[in-house]
């Protein structure tokens, strides 16, 4: 297959349209606009909806009107236009609508700045709207996977009728990098349970009220089986070198990437190093890094924020091995550099070959 | 013949079950041949009821109230016997 | 044949066909509306209902249900049903009726929903002339959550959050809304009616069949507002609060037509059906016909080795982007794994820009360039932000006759020049970052000139510039080998 060089925000939207989305609506927001604008220009000549919304209010509103419409559609912001999607976002949650949000982030808190940082994580992998819901959350580390990943966002979407983001960063929104993508067009869909104003959809009703408190237990506890499937049948993710790893080294994002040059440098220097990417954030990856525990001593998470999704990998390993973490914050991205020198303070503590036995249960 | 004469331009039916007694209709009844019942429904409401004759059809009632089916308006209208009618129908699938 | 004439009574007022029969999704009493006695919106529903069979549309409508107590028209109406969150009807509406322009999408909202938490989303689906229909139902305070102040409480009105009633000082004036909306160019129709007496309640009924209508058309967007009583939170008997609606409400908020363009306006047709899926990659630009073959046989050296880490940095406007991409776009045509990364947002727009270009046999692993092996320079600012970074062993180009003494490097090669002159010596400054570049590949010597070609061809659409770069490029190529190279580190 032939590649093409693009940007990954240009590459979500080609992906999405060829994946048979036709409805976008968005809000322009540094590092994410080049998604809309490619959007502005793509939608109409495919036959889709383009809308700039008046507000990522009114944006994620409209997502719920297409999605009720039974249209694949979609949105992107970033940061403080996702913090204003939330309470639709729970709505979309509540009625089972399924769509795909795109979040390139951007530094916080508040207006923050522009630079790539994680920092979104909380908001977007815990769901930062009310209620009991859960977002599926996919993190690309690349412009491949910007387009690969928002294909499979519209199929889990629709698979468990619920909103999916793809989390990435400003790196990955705006960097480029050859990709392919598949050379057949996937048919809409029309599913049975929209609104289409049609007779044979009359009945249809698209809401998250429900006032009878048993008929909102079962609605909630639907909802949570759903999110118990899509653990047990959703989670990815990248390993990278970690077989009998005994540092194992978990990012996702752009940091994935930089812990592959860490990885290879590491190694180079003799220490037995692996990677862990979580691809999907939510469902996260316990198992795949709880197979890990037999021969990794300690996992160093790296993040740009400070420590999100360290909660989560404390939570999977729930306190087996012990965990390190190391961050930038603020937009800078660190540098292969200061982690590999963190990863050797980690193997100076916690691997025998370095350290004595007693000293290490001390530091432990 | 003077027995059709005599009889009202309209009739109302109101369903006491969907009542809620507002009075809306009973304000709004031109000719004022709504009023509140003595009785309470099952809901507890005092509701319309048609005093019987007076009716002139014109629906005013049935727009003021605010439930959907509560009230129901008839007109009384002419038309031909049976035998005629049915003939026309007869035409009219012809015409088809 | 004879025929006889006989008078029977025949229904001329019932209950609409696109209400259901009974109310199944109500817990209660499904035979009866959830309404208090006496309350407005069971009567705007009936109008709505009424229109709707009339029109003869109930099998393509849409209705979408606010928050507040006209939540549950879902209960009622018997058509495709959607319920938006508090104020957000409108864009909810706004998104089906462009995904369906066959059907007919109806907001139902209360002033609360509409004027006050809404008023945004209102507002721009009015001004976009959105082909929708927006009931909006008036009775100037939160009902469903107790009686609290609205946009459209009457001045000196009390409700729970103005205790000693509306001031203009403190609360401002009623909103409204209608008003407005019709100040506005793309609505086609917008009338105030209200449900005060048998007059105003007939001419509601027609205006908002008018309203739904004007959809059936095609003709735009339409909105009556409807002063309607609320007798439980007015604390009144349901004839008062009619009549309050009449006395009172109405000299805040005349009835009146406020916009009717519904002459002038002209109908739209329906859009024409998308592409045929095949076409598709087509239109997107990603079929792979035209793209590079990437074939990495016409590298100079074998392509596992490669590892070019380029950073280019410079003033927004020479073109770093654009240099940083033909050499990324390059180096995918001749078969390698390239990525490439800017600076962007306000770094752009403070004059600064840079980016970062990988070329390599291998997968990249991260796309950012820490420790160039290639610096570009274009200006000083530039050099002097970039210079220690630069690897060992590497090279620093500049565009300047020589390197300042503080950022000289004895471990680097250096390829300092005038390329602005130079590039204006051949006919635009603007090619200086082409005759960089032209350095660049001389001496990296890695990518095979019709890459280089194919890439300018598919960046730079202008024949006239293609020529340019082209002739940049070459004198690049001989500028590096002419120069003399600070060789600094080879001693």
């Amino acid at each position: 297959m032939r590649r093409q060089l693009m940007k990954g925000n240009e590459a979500i939207v080609k992906s999405a349209i060829l994946a048979g989305c036709r409805a976008f609506y968005g809000y322009p927001i540094t590092p994410a606009s080049e998604i809309t604008e490619s959007a502005a220009e793509c939608m109409p000549k495919t036959g889709g909806v383009f809308l700039q919304a008046e507000s990522e209010v009114a944006a994620i509103n409209m997502l719920y009107g297409a999605a009720s419409a039974g249209v694949r559609a979609m949105t992107a912001s970033s940061g403080p236009g996702i913090s204003l999607m939330q309470e639709g976002m729970s709505y979309l949650a509540g009625a089972q609508l399924p769509c795909v949000i795109a979040d390139i982030t951007r530094g916080g808190p508040g207006l923050g700045n522009i630079a790539a940082e994680q920092g979104d994580y909380h908001q977007v992998v815990k769901g930062g709207g009310h209620g009991n819901y859960r977002t599926l959350v996919l993190a690309p580390d690349s412009v491949q996977e910007m387009a690969d990943l928002t294909a499979l966002a519209f199929e889990l979407a629709d698979r468990y009728r619920n909103p999916v983001v793809v989390l990435a960063d400003g790196f990955i929104g705006q960097m480029m990098e050859p990709v392919e993508f598949p050379q057949k067009a996937t048919e809409p869909r029309q599913p049975d349970w929209a609104v289409l104003g049609t007779a044979e959809t009359r009945g249809n009703l698209v809401t998250s009220l429900h006032l009878d408190l048993n008929e909102s237990e079962s609605h909630n506890l639907a909802l949570e089986a759903k999110y118990r499937l899509a653990e047990q049948l959703e989670t990815r993710a990248e390993e990278w070198q970690t077989e009998g790893a005994e540092i194992v080294l978990v990012g996702y994002g752009i940091i994935g990437r930089i812990l592959k040059a860490v990885t290879a440098e590491a190694r180079a220097m003799g220490l037995n190093v692996g990677l862990l990417r979580p691809i999907t954030l939510y469902p996260f990856p316990t198992a795949h890094l709880q197979c890990l525990t037999n021969t990794a001593r300690v996992f160093v998470v790296v993040e740009m924020s400070n420590g999100q999704m360290l909660e989560d990998v404390r939570l999977a390993l729930n306190g087996s091995i012990p965990v390190e973490f190391f961050s930038r914050v603020g937009g800078i991205v660190p540098s292969t550099e200061e982690i590999l020198n963190f990863v050797r303070i980690q193997a100076q503590r916690y691997l025998p070959a370095v350290v004595p036995e007693e000293e290490r249960m001390v530091n432990v | 013949m003077m027995d059709e004469a005599k009889r009202d331009r309209g009739l109302l039916r109101i369903d006491t079950d969907e009542c809620k007694g507002c009075g809306l209709c009973v304000e709004a009844c031109p000719p004022k041949v709504i009023r509140l019942s003595d009785r309470l429904n099952h809901s507890g409401y005092r509701t319309a009821i048609y005093a019987g004759k007076g009716c002139s059809g014109c629906g005013i009632c049935f727009m003021a109230c605010p439930e959907p089916g509560a009230i129901t308006v008839m007109r009384l209208t002419n038309r031909k016997s049976d035998v005629s009618t049915g003939l026309e129908g007869a035409t009219q699938c012809a015409g088809n | 044949m004879s025929s006889e004439m006989v008078s029977e009574y025949t229904v001329v007022h019932e209950k609409a066909k696109s209400f259901y029969e009974s109310y199944d999704r109500k817990e209660e009493l499904p035979h009866q509306t959830h309404f208090c006695p006496g309350c407005g919106h069971g009567i705007v529903h009936k109008m709505l209902a009424q229109a709707i069979d009339e029109l003869g549309i109930q099998d393509k409508t849409i209705l979408v249900g606010p928050i507040g107590c006209s939540v549950f028209t879902y209960y009622y109406f018997d058509v495709g049903n959607v319920s938006a969150a508090h104020g957000r009807a409108p864009a909810v509406a706004t998104a089906m009726k462009r995904s369906r322009p066959e059907s007919i999408v109806i907001g139902y909202q209360g002033d609360g929903d509409l004027s006050a938490i809404g008023s945004a989303e209102i507002l721009h689906a009015a001004n976009r002339g959105e082909h929708i229909t927006v009931i909006f139902v008036n009775n100037g305070i939160y009902s469903m959550t107790g009686g609290q102040a609205a946009p459209t409480t009457l001045l000196g009105q009390k409700s729970t959050t103005t205790p000693g009633g509306r001031s203009a000082a403190t609360e401002g004036y009623p909103l409204h809304v209608s008003e407005l909306l019709a100040t506005l160019q793309a609505p086609v129709y917008i009338e105030r009616v209200g449900l005060g007496d048998n007059k105003q309640i007939a001419q509601a009924k027609r205006a908002i069949k008018r309203a739904v209508e004007n959809q059936v058309r095609g003709l735009g967007f339409s909105l009556v507002e409807v002063l309607s009583p609320c007798p439980t939170i007015w604390k009144m008997p349901p004839v008062e609060a009619q009549h309050w609606v009449n006395d009172v409400m109405e000299k805040t908020f005349p009835l009146a037509v406020l916009c009717d363009r519904t002459k002038e306006a002209v109908p739209r047709p329906l859009a024409a059906a998308g592409p045929a899926l095949e076409d598709i990659p087509h239109l997107l630009g990603v079929h792979e016909e035209g793209l590079p073959e990437g074939n990495s046989a016409a590298i100079k050296r074998p392509a596992e080795d490669l590892d070019l880490r380029v950073r280019v940095a410079g003033f927004g406007g020479q073109g770093v982007l654009l240099l940083g991409e033909v050499l990324a776009e390059a180096g995918l045509d001749a078969g390698l794994e390239v990525s490439w990364l800017p600076s962007y947002g306000p770094e752009i727009r403070s004059g600064t820009s840079n980016c970062h270009v990988r070329l390599a046999g291998r997968p990249i692993d991260s796309p950012l360039v820490v420790e160039p092996n290639v610096l570009l320079a274009m200006n000083e600012p530039s050099l002097r932000k970039f210079y220690a970074s630069v690897h060992p062993d590497g090279w620093i180009l500049y565009n300047g006759e020589t390197i300042p003494e503080e950022c000289n490097r004895k471990d680097v090669h250096v390829l300092a020049c005038q390329f602005s002159q130079v590039a204006d010596e051949l006919g635009d400054p603007r090619v200086a970052n082409m005759v960089m570049l032209g350095a660049l590949l001389e001496i990296a010597a890695v990518l095979p000139e019709a890459s280089i070609d194919a890439a300018l061809l598919r960046l730079v659409k202008n024949q006239r510039w293609v020529q340019l770069d082209e002739r940049a490029l070459a004198r690049g190529r001989e500028l590096y080998k002419e120069a003399e190279v600070s060789h600094a580190c080879r001693g």
